[in-house]
């Protein structure tokens, strides 16, 4: 069958990744999800995933995690390797009675004192016997974050960890994962959905859509001319990098997609309508202003 | 056609006779409550209520089996109820059809099977009533011993797979990412859950198995804060259940195993009304 999570990369040392994703490729129904995306986390790194929606990052951060079975390519992952994940979607059910003290040992046994220090951390240390149902938004997500940080975890698999947080939350959580992370030198893989802000504290940003359109550090990737296109003025604008706004592209496989990079209009849409073409291939798509030519 | 047929639970019954079989009813009704309770937290949890109920069903097609068989009927049940299990599982992972209409399509073609075969069989005397909804009165010491052992192996298989399971409920992403291996979690409910229906049935019968996995479950709710206070509390529940079920089945003369579930109802309704106390926190 396929080659997938032949758990070893060597002897291990700092360089050494603590999961090494290799032309990785997942197919779901008879469609590629995503295809030969390689990825390297190593300890003390954040990794930016970011793309589209339906670009391959959930799927990508799942191999990533040993949940999903990769099609082709390996996942290799360190030996003894403690990961902990914030999922993107998280909904307790009403009937089951779940207090933030007791989420915090859903996967394993922590002491109190473990406890209090991780909620302590990400700043909830009242919410201890709050009910996880009752807490906002922004005060769930720094649960899970908690919850997966008093695992004391080599690497941390954060799926869209801001949503649902305010501007404010948003800035501070982030700063949060970047404590984390020189506290306690973790590798953080991490899925967003919003560059500017994730630009400021990543090391390398991969940039997926169906296959790794571009990588490395948060200012070349913002200069790259795939990522441009892929989200044109929206994103470019916080970087005040305006060029390459106009005209389609040509995907490979054969869809053509506008950067629509409109100064007007790019801060309205998000990005999975960011792509306008006149070509109608592309069936999820609304037609209102597709026909226009993305330059304007 | 299901013929009804009233237990008769005499009050004038002689009083060595009462504790008896009264006694062992009891125990046995106890000793289900204190397995189906917990267990009955991750049927409310994982909303498989349906689920359970297609399982119990397919547990009259076991007892059919079993007889054309002739191997003893709790294993019958408990083979089939597994299979059912496993079917789901596989069937659903599938998603040929919805896992709504599946398990009505099974729910209810297992039992309609199952009440043919045992019609057919015109060898053998059976008292359908009982399969459908148990006849606690007449278990046997054997039974009890069934009863208790089989209720110790499930709870202790639940203790046993309890994290990864409750992991599993939460988000099963989440358990996989952090080794909790849920799919064997998963697959060891199955096969409790087709104990427990194989142990129960004598008790309260195919028909009303789920009542005793969810009622007390439900009950247990808003008294937790935690989902082990809960299954403690569905647990309890449960047993007070038994215990008010069938004093008020001696009382008035109605059928135990119905009775015993109108008891959890009434206690289910108690619990809507005490505040929440939110123990365990």
């Amino acid at each position: 069958m396929n080659q997938v999570a032949v758990p070893t990369v060597g002897p291990e040392s700092a360089e050494t990744p603590l999961v090494r994703l290799s032309g990785i490729g997942v197919r779901r129904a008879g469609r590629w999800l995503t295809r030969n995306v390689d990825l390297d986390v190593r300890p003390g790194e954040i990794v930016t995933l970011i793309g589209p929606n339906g670009s391959g990052k959930t799927t990508t951060a799942k191999v990533a995690a040993g949940v999903m079975r990769a099609d082709e390519g390996r996942a290799e992952t360190r030996r003894g390797l403690r990961i902990g994940y914030v999922p993107q979607k998280i909904q307790i059910d009403w009937t089951l009675p779940m207090t933030v003290r007791r989420l915090m040992t859903l996967t394993g046994r922590h002491s109190a004192a473990e406890i209090a220090a991780a909620l302590e951390a990400v700043g909830i240390a009242h919410l201890l016997d709050a009910e996880a149902q009752s807490l906002s938004g922004g005060e769930f997500q720094r649960a899970l974050l908690a919850r997966a940080l008093v695992r004391r975890p080599d690497l941390l698999i954060l799926d869209e960890p801001v949503q649902g947080v305010d501007f404010t939350g948003e800035v501070m959580l982030y700063r949060l994962i970047k404590r984390i992370r020189d506290e306690t030198g973790c590798g953080v893989l991490l899925i967003s959905h919003d560059l500017h802000i994730v630009m400021a504290e990543t090391d390398t940003v991969v940039c997926l859509n169906g296959h790794v359109c571009c990588r490395g550090t948060p200012q070349s990737v913002a200069e790259n001319p795939e990522y441009q296109r892929l989200f044109g003025g929206r994103a470019a604008g916080t970087l005040a990098v305006y060029r390459h706004q106009h005209d389609h592209t040509h995907l490979p496989d054969g869809r053509i997609r506008h950067a629509d990079g409109t100064i007007t209009e790019g801060h309205a849409h998000s990005h999975d309508h960011d792509y306008d073409h006149h070509h109608d291939h592309h069936q999820d798509h609304h037609h209102g202003d597709g026909h226009r030519h993305g330059h304007v | 056609m299901i013929t009804t047929k009233t237990i008769t639970t005499g009050t004038d019954t002689g009083t060595a006779m009462f504790d008896d079989f009264f006694t062992r009813a009891l125990l046995a009704g106890i000793g289900v409550a204190l397995t189906a309770g917990p267990l009955g937290c991750f049927v409310v949890w994982r909303r498989m209520a349906y689920f359970g109920d297609t399982m119990a069903h397919a547990g009259l097609l076991g007892v059919a089996l079993a007889l054309v068989l002739q191997i003893a009927p709790v294993l019958g049940v408990f083979a089939v109820a597994a299979a059912i299990a496993g079917a789901l599982m596989l069937l659903d992972r599938r998603g040929a059809l919805s896992t709504d209409a599946l398990l009505g399509l099974l729910s209810h073609g297992t039992l309609a099977v199952g009440l043919v075969l045992v019609a057919l069989m015109t060898w053998v005397r059976i008292d359908l009533t009982a399969l459908l909804f148990g006849d606690v009165l007449a278990v046997g010491v054997d039974d009890l011993l069934l009863i208790w052992g089989g209720g110790a192996v499930v709870l202790a298989g639940l203790a046993w797979i309890w994290r990864p399971l409750l992991a599993d409920t939460v988000h099963p992403d989440l358990a996989a990412a952090e080794g909790m291996h849920p799919e064997r979690a998963r697959a060891a409910l199955m096969v409790l859950m087709a104990l427990v229906i194989a142990v129960a049935m004598k008790v309260v019968g195919v028909l009303l198995i789920t009542a005793l996995l969810i009622i007390p479950a439900a009950a247990a709710r808003r008294l937790a804060a935690t989902p082990e206070a809960m299954a403690v509390l569905a647990a309890l529940t449960g047993a007070l259940a038994v215990v008010l079920g069938l004093f008020a089945s001696l009382e008035w003369d109605t059928p135990s195993g119905p009775s015993i579930v109108v008891a959890a109802i009434a206690l289910f309704c108690v619990g809507l009304v005490v505040p929440a106390l939110r123990l365990g926190r």
